[in-house]
């Protein structure tokens, strides 16, 4: 069953091949067999989801199921999910039991899929490689010297490795599309808007956007059919119909427009990843896409804005961890202040408290217009480029990350560098548009992925580029060694 | 621009951060690297550019002033490390 994708399982949960408890066993069993090495789960939910597959169950024999009714998922520890912990992969939260559910949360259970566990993640969503975890970092299952990439790191390392067949995760300057390339996995990021932030713990609210990671664009296609839409309880919630996205995937690649920007095929590229887009590219001309030249002239400038914008937001967002109401508290306080910053600096890791403290710099009197006001320029910039390109071309095309995955510790010394490896992904959240990253092949035996990039509310667009790319290619049916 | 020690610390202070001392000049070196690479931004010319609100330019959304959620107080109280008679306990504020 393990080989299967999420459309593939649903069909057989429908003719009855095997129950959702019987599949919901077997993932359990990988998840007991593989974790242990691959640490990609901060808490695995046994009882739980044995209790929800039963009543999947009795809703499939009693003809009341929906597409997604039965099939196990596992959602990224960042959604908030009533009576479970919600850990955000931090000291501060590894004690917090959340009392509601994140709307997507809601919407899955509601569709009455299986929730197998929450997975690991870099702090706070803080992390390009899942090494800030409080939990410890989750290794690569197509290499376990190298990182799954992140911050939604846990996720991708589950279903690259087939102990989930599809995963939640979120996307704020890249955490769904580079954890996606680094194991092979298509990762969709939406248009900012389209998809609930409520009960996703916030890193920076104007750039935060859930999602979904899985082995096929149809996969991803049946999961964002439940969570995309108006949610009130979001007051950024797009109020704007969801189309038909599995019918949407039939849309031929005939007369696709495909923009390719000249400034993502410069030297900070590994020239390897760039013939691997130019292969890929050959599939779609052959199916009647057409290529064209693009410039994104701004292009330069995404990666510093973003390090503006991010760590402000995230220096705002943060403060609700007093160590009063919720999250970790230190020992013996003084006084309040000692509460707030003990706890504060002992909840923390690096990581976190390097962007707070930027942010708190760049927001902090005498500095606020040299920084963040420029950077919210720079942004309208940044976002300029991207409208008009969209304006000559249907979609833009290129890499998701620079390398393939690097190895683990390779990047922690210095966070410049962790920071350059979102160098493509960075601008698609500044301007709050889709972006999905699918397996493109294998650079020294790790895969790679190629990153399409829409027109706002453009997803079903994105998803059927993917899933007619993935009709000629069988990339992303290949599994690492070892998970077989 | 290098950040200094006390540059840390007062950020640190304004962030209600405790940051070890030894820990202080690691973190002066990393924040000026972080400063210096966001640096580049004084490159652009952003002279006659409309600082981005929104990407989506859209305003925010209101809702009626009507009571919609109900009050769980002690179910969010769970979480909280002290609480008293429905109150959260922080050290005394007031001699």
């Amino acid at each position: 069953m393990h080989t299967k994708t999420l459309a593939e399982l649903a069909r057989d949960l429908r003719a009855r091949k095997y129950s959702s408890e019987e599949l919901t066993r077997a993932c359990l069993a990988r998840i007991e067999r593989f974790n242990p090495d691959l640490n990609a789960f901060i808490s695995v939910l046994r009882e739980q989801a044995l209790t929800d597959a039963r009543a999947a169950d009795v809703r499939i024999s009693k003809g009341g199921a929906g597409p997604l009714t039965g099939l196990p998922i596992v959602h990224k520890d960042i959604f908030c999910t009533r009576g479970v912990k919600t850990s955000c992969g931090s000291k501060m939260l590894d004690n917090f039991v959340a009392p509601y559910d994140a709307t997507i949360v809601e919407r899955l259970k509601t569709a009455g899929t299986v929730l197998l566990g929450k997975t690991n993640m870099d702090e706070f969503a803080m992390g390009s490689s899942n090494e800030t975890s409080f939990y410890g970092p989750v290794k690569n299952p197509w290499d376990p010297r190298r990182v799954p990439g992140g911050s939604s790191g846990g996720s991708a390392a589950a279903v690259a490795a087939r102990l989930a067949p599809a995963a939640t995760g979120t996307d704020t300057g890249g955490s769904i599309r580079q954890p996606a390339a680094f194991t092979n996995l298509t990762g969709l990021k939406p248009t900012y808007g389209r998809v609930s932030r409520y009960g996703m713990i916030a890193f920076a609210s104007s750039l935060d956007q859930a999602g979904v990671i899985t082995h096929t664009a149809a996969d991803a296609a049946l999961l964002m059919q439940a969570i995309a839409g108006f949610d009130a309880r979001d007051s950024t919630s797009v109020d704007r119909p969801v189309p038909d996205y599995t019918a949407e995937l039939e849309r031929p690649l005939k007369g696709l427009r495909i923009g390719l920007p000249k400034e993502f095929f410069d030297k900070s590229l590994d020239a390897r990843v760039g013939d691997a887009v130019h292969a890929a590219l050959a599939v779609y001309r052959q199916h009647g896409a057409t290529v064209h030249d693009i410039s994104l002239p701004n292009f330069w400038l995404s990666v510093p804005t973003y390090y503006v914008v991010a760590p402000a937001e995230c220096s705002s967002n943060l403060s609700r961890f007093d160590g009063v109401r919720f999250g970790h508290r230190c020992e013996n306080p003084l006084d309040l202040m000692d509460l707030y910053t003990r706890s504060r600096g002992e909840g923390f890791g690096a990581e976190v408290k390097r962007r707070i403290m930027t942010g708190t710099y760049v927001l902090s009197a005498g500095y606020y217009d040299a920084y963040y006001l420029k950077a919210q320029q720079t942004r309208a910039l940044i976002r300029q480029d991207f409208l008009e390109a969209l304006r000559q071309v249907d979609v833009i095309m290129g890499p998701t990350a620079p390398t393939p995955a690097f190895g683990l510790g390779e990047k922690t010394g210095d966070p410049i560098t962790m920071y350059l490896n979102d160098i493509y992904a960075n601008g698609v959240n500044l301007a709050g548009l889709p972006g999905i990253s699918i397996p493109m092949g294998f650079v020294d035996k790790l895969p790679v992925g190629l990153q399409i990039i829409g027109n706002y509310f453009d997803e079903s667009r994105l998803l059927a580029a993917a899933h007619q790319y993935q009709l000629e290619t069988d990339w992303h049916t290949r599994i690492p060694k070892g998970f077989e | 621009m290098p950040l200094t020690a006390a540059d840390v610390r007062h950020i640190a202070r304004l962030a209600r951060l405790a940051i070890s001392e030894q820990d202080i000049q690691v973190y002066a070196g990393n924040l000026s690297k972080i400063l210096d690479f966001v640096a580049q931004l004084d490159k652009a010319d952003t002279s006659r550019v409309t600082p981005m609100a929104h990407p989506l330019e859209m305003v925010q959304r209101l809702r009626d002033d009507t009571v919609a959620e109900s009050n769980q107080r002690d179910l969010y109280q769970e979480n909280a490390p002290q609480v008293e008679a429905g109150l959260y306990l922080v050290p005394k504020v007031i001699e």
